[in-house]
C-alpha cells in the first residue's frame, strides 16, 4: 500500500474563489525580498480557499549558484532516509538542512521539509551519458514516482519553490520568505477544483528551474500526461498543472523551441486564425499544431512560467482566466487582479491586459537566456530556428 | 522598492473609519476587508447619506453591489475590485481609477462611470442603467446584456475592446469608440464580435471586418435614424467623462444588429 499523496481535508464551508497568481521580475537584476510577493498574494486572498499557497524565488541562493537546490517534502523519516540514500548515490551533497520555517496560525500537518545543495558526481554523470539537467530530471522523476511519501518541490540552481496547504500569505510567512532576496518571484493562491489540496499539489510546480503557477484547468491533462510519459516524465503529483512544467522543460530545454513558438504550441491559434496568416506563418503554425497536438493545453488558463533569466505570463487563446500586467521602470509584474499590482508598485508607468495566447515576457539583463532564439522573432526567423535545430529528442530513461 | 512593512497580512477585518458631514460620508478603505467595507457603505446609506466617498480602495470586491437607493452617489478612489455594482439598483458610482472584472454584473438601474480601464465580462447580463468607461475594456464585454420594455441598458466604452464584444447579446445598446486606448496600433475590437447575438444593437466608431463578427450579426453603416438614437447616448457619455461630443461624432459609426431574434427557434419549436 502506498501512503502518498496525503490529501488535506475539504474545507467545511463553501468559499468563493478561483485561484490567483502573481509574478514579478526586476529586469535590472535588482533583488527584492519575498515580502512583495506575499503582499501581492495577500491582496488576492479571496481567490483561494486555504487549500494551497506557494511561491518561487530566483537568485535566492547566491552562496550556491552552481548547485542544484532540492526542496524536499517527506511524509516520514523513512521517506527521508530513502531519498537521502538516493542523493548520496548520485550526487555530492554539500549541504543538507531543514527548511527554515516559523510557526504560523493556519499552517498545520506540514510534512518534513528539507533542502539539499547538490552536484552530480562527475564520474556518475559521465557514465550516464546525459546532460547534468537530464541527470537531475531523472532523479526527480525517480523520487516522485518510487520513493513512498517523498516529493521534490523544486530542483533548480539558485532558486526554490516554497509551497503547502494554507493561504499564500500564511505559507509565505511560514517559510520566512522575507529573509530571501530574488530578482524574480511568482506566487499562487489555490482553490482546488478537480483535484485535492495537499502539500505536494500546491503550486508552483517545478522541474529544474522551471516553475509554473496556474489559474484554471488543464482539460487536456490526460493526453498531455500520456504524451509526456513518452519522453520519460512521470506525472505523480495529482494536479493538472504539473504537465505544464514538464511541457515547458520538453519544448524549451530539450526541443529548444524559441519561447514564442513554445507558447504557440501550448496556446495554439485557432484554425480559422491560422487561415488568415501569411503563407509562411500558416505552414509553420500548421506544422506546430500537427507535431505538438498532444502537448497543446486545452481549457481555461492563466500561467506564469518562472526560470533563471526571466518570467513569462500566458493566457489560453480565448482568455478564460484573468491576467493583468504592469511595468514600472525595470520591473515587470503580472497578477490575476490589478489590485495586487497596485499594492506592490506605486504609480506604475503602464498597466494593461495582455492579449490572450500571447506571452508577456520579462528578461533579466546580464543573465544567460536559457531559451533558444531571441525575443520577438519574425516567422522567418522562427522557421530557421526550428529547422536549424536538431529536433530528435533522446528519451530520458527513468529507472525506478 | 521593498519597504519595511513588517509582517504582511493583506486586508484586516475591522470596521473602517467613517467621517460624516451631513449627507456626505467619507470612508477610508485602506486595507479594509471587502465585507466590512460594504457593511459600512450600507450603514451610511441606510442612515441617509447621499454622497459616499471611498478613499484608498484597492481591490475590494462588490462595492455598490445590491445597493437599492435612488439619488445616492458613491465615489471610488483607487482600483475597484471584482463585481463592482453587481445587482445594483439606483445609485450612481464613479470610479477615479480602474475597475477589474465583472463590473455591472446583472445591474438593474443606476450609472457606473469609470475614468480608467475596465476588465473582462463588463456588464455581464446587465438589464438596466448605464456603464461609461473612459479607456480600454477586456474580453466578453456586454455579454448577454438584455432589455425589457423601458429597461434598456446602455454601455459606452471609450477605448478598444478585445474578443467576444457583445457575445450572446439579447438587448440594450453597446457602443465602442476606440479613442482613449493604449492599443492605438491594434484593431478597435477583437474577434467573435456579437457571437450568438440575438437582440440589441452594437455601435462601433469606425469599421469592422466581417470575419471579426459572429455569423448572427448584420453589419451596416449607421443611418441618420441610428445616429438620432445614438447621439443622446453619446452626449451623456461625454458629459460624464468630460469628452468632446463633436470629436466623438467626427468618425462614421458602424451598426451591428442580429439577423434574427430567435436564431435557434426552429430547432426547439418548429413552425
Amino acid at each position: 500500500m502506498t501512503t502518498r499523496p496525503r490529501y488535506a481535508e475539504e474545507a467545511s464551508s463553501k468559499i468563493h474563489g478561483g485561484c490567483g497568481l502573481m509574478g514579478i521580475c526586476d529586469e535590472s537584476g535588482t533583488l527584492m525580498s519575498g515580502e512583495d510577493a506575499i503582499l501581492a498574494m495577500a491582496v488576492q486572498h479571496d481567490r483561494g480557499n486555504g487549500l494551497g499557497g506557494g511561491f518561487a524565488g530566483y537568485g535566492i541562493y547566491p552562496e550556491f549558484p552552481d548547485h542544484f537546490a532540492f526542496h524536499m517534502m517527506y511524509h516520514d523519516l523513512q521517506a527521508k532516509e530513502e531519498s537521502e540514500a538516493l542523493f548520496d548515490r548520485y550526487f555530492l551533497v554539500d549541504l543538507a538542512e531543514p527548511m527554515p520555517t516559523r510557526p504560523v496560525k493556519g499552517i498545520s500537518d506540514a510534512p518534513l521539509l528539507w533542502r539539499y545543495f547538490l552536484t552530480p558526481y562527475p564520474n556518475k554523470l559521465e557514465e550516464s551519458e546525459m546532460s547534468a539537467e537530464d541527470y537531475v530530471v531523472r532523479a526527480v522523476m525517480t523520487i516522485n514516482s518510487s520513493v513512498d511519501g517523498a516529493f521534490v518541490a523544486s530542483s533548480g540552481k539558485n532558486m526554490g519553490a516554497f509551497k503547502g496547504v494554507g493561504y499564500p500569505e500564511e505559507i509565505g510567512h511560514y517559510f520566512r520568505l522575507e529573509e530571501y532576496e530574488g530578482h524574480t518571484w511568482t506566487g499562487h493562491n489555490r482553490f482546488p477544483t478537480n483535484t485535492p489540496g495537499w502539500w505536494g499539489g500546491a503550486h508552483p510546480f517545478a522541474l529544474l528551474d522551471w516553475t509554473i503557477v496556474h489559474n484554471g484547468e488543464i482539460s487536456s491533462y490526460g493526453i498531455n500526461s500520456r504524451y509526456l510519459e513518452q519522453f520519460g516524465y512521470k506525472c505523480t503529483l495529482g494536479t493538472d498543472t504539473e504537465v505544464a512544467a514538464y511541457l515547458f522543460d520538453l519544448l524549451l530545454r530539450r526541443h529548444k523551441l524559441p519561447l514564442e513558438l513554445a507558447c504557440k504550441a501550448l496556446a495554439s491559434p485557432l484554425w480559422e486564425e491560422i487561415d488568415r496568416m501569411p503563407e509562411a506563418e500558416q505552414a509553420l503554425m500548421r506544422s506546430l499544431r500537427a507535431v505538438y497536438g498532444p502537448g497543446m493545453l486545452n481549457g481555461p488558463f492563466a500561467i506564469v512560467l518562472g526560470f533563471n533569466g526571466g518570467m513569462v505570463a500566458l493566457n489560453d487563446r480565448i482568455k478564460l482566466r484573468p491576467l493583468v500586467a504592469a511595468r514600472k521602470g525595470s520591473i515587470l509584474m503580472v497578477a490575476s487582479e490589478e489590485s495586487a499590482i497596485r499594492a506592490v508598485l506605486t504609480e506604475p508607468d503602464a498597466v494593461w491586459m495582455p492579449k490572450a495566447g500571447e506571452p508577456t515576457i520579462a528578461r533579466v539583463k546580464g543573465m544567460d537566456w536559457p531559451i533558444h532564439g531571441d525575443l520577438h522573432l519574425s516567422p522567418e526567423d522562427i522557421s530557421c530556428a526550428v529547422t536549424g535545430t536538431d529536433m530528435s529528442c533522446e528519451t530520458v530513461e527513468v529507472t525506478a | 522598492m521593498t519597504q519595511n512593512r513588517g509582517v504582511v497580512e493583506g486586508y484586516v477585518k475591522v470596521a473602517p473609519v467613517v467621517v460624516r458631514d451631513v449627507e456626505k460620508a467619507t470612508i477610508d478603505a485602506a486595507g479594509i476587508y471587502y465585507k466590512h467595507l460594504n457593511e459600512a457603505i450600507r450603514e451610511v446609506v441606510a442612515d441617509g447619506a447621499k454622497h459616499v466617498v471611498l478613499e484608498n480602495v484597492n481591490g475590494q470586491r462588490y462595492l455598490g453591489t445590491g445597493v437599492q437607493a435612488k439619488g445616492v452617489k458613491i465615489d471610488v478612489h483607487g482600483t475597484a475590485g471584482n463585481d463592482l455594482a453587481m445587482f445594483m439598483d439606483g445609485p450612481s458610482v464613479e470610479i477615479f481609477g480602474a475597475a477589474q472584472d465583472g463590473v455591472g454584473n446583472t445591474m438593474n438601474a443606476g450609472t457606473v462611470t469609470i475614468h480608467g480601464d475596465a476588465g473582462d465580462v463588463l456588464g455581464y447580463g446587465m438589464r438596466g442603467g448605464a456603464v461609461y468607461v473612459k479607456g480600454d475594456v477586456g474580453y466578453r464585454v456586454g455579454i448577454h446584456m438584455k432589455a425589457y420594455e423601458n429597461l434598456v441598458p446602455v454601455m459606452v466604452c471609450g477605448g478598444n475592446a478585445r474578443d467576444f464584444f457583445g457575445e450572446y447579446m439579447a438587448g440594450g445598446i453597446l457602443v465602442l469608440l476606440g479613442m482613449n486606448t493604449q492599443f492605438a496600433d491594434q484593431p478597435l475590437v477583437g474577434s467573435f464580435v456579437g457571437a450568438g447575438m440575438h437582440g440589441g444593437t452594437i455601435y462601433l466608431r469606425g469599421t469592422v471586418e466581417s470575419w471579426q463578427c459572429g455569423k448572427e450579426v448584420g453589419i451596416t453603416e449607421a443611418t441618420e435614424d441610428d445616429m438620432a438614437t445614438l447621439k443622446p447616448v453619446l452626449a451623456k457619455y461625454c458629459e460624464a467623462l468630460g469628452m468632446d461630443l463633436d470629436e466623438v461624432l467626427a468618425v462614421p459609426f458602424t451598426k451591428l444588429a442580429p439577423f434574427s431574434h430567435r436564431p435557434y427557434g426552429k430547432m426547439y419549436a418548429p413552425m
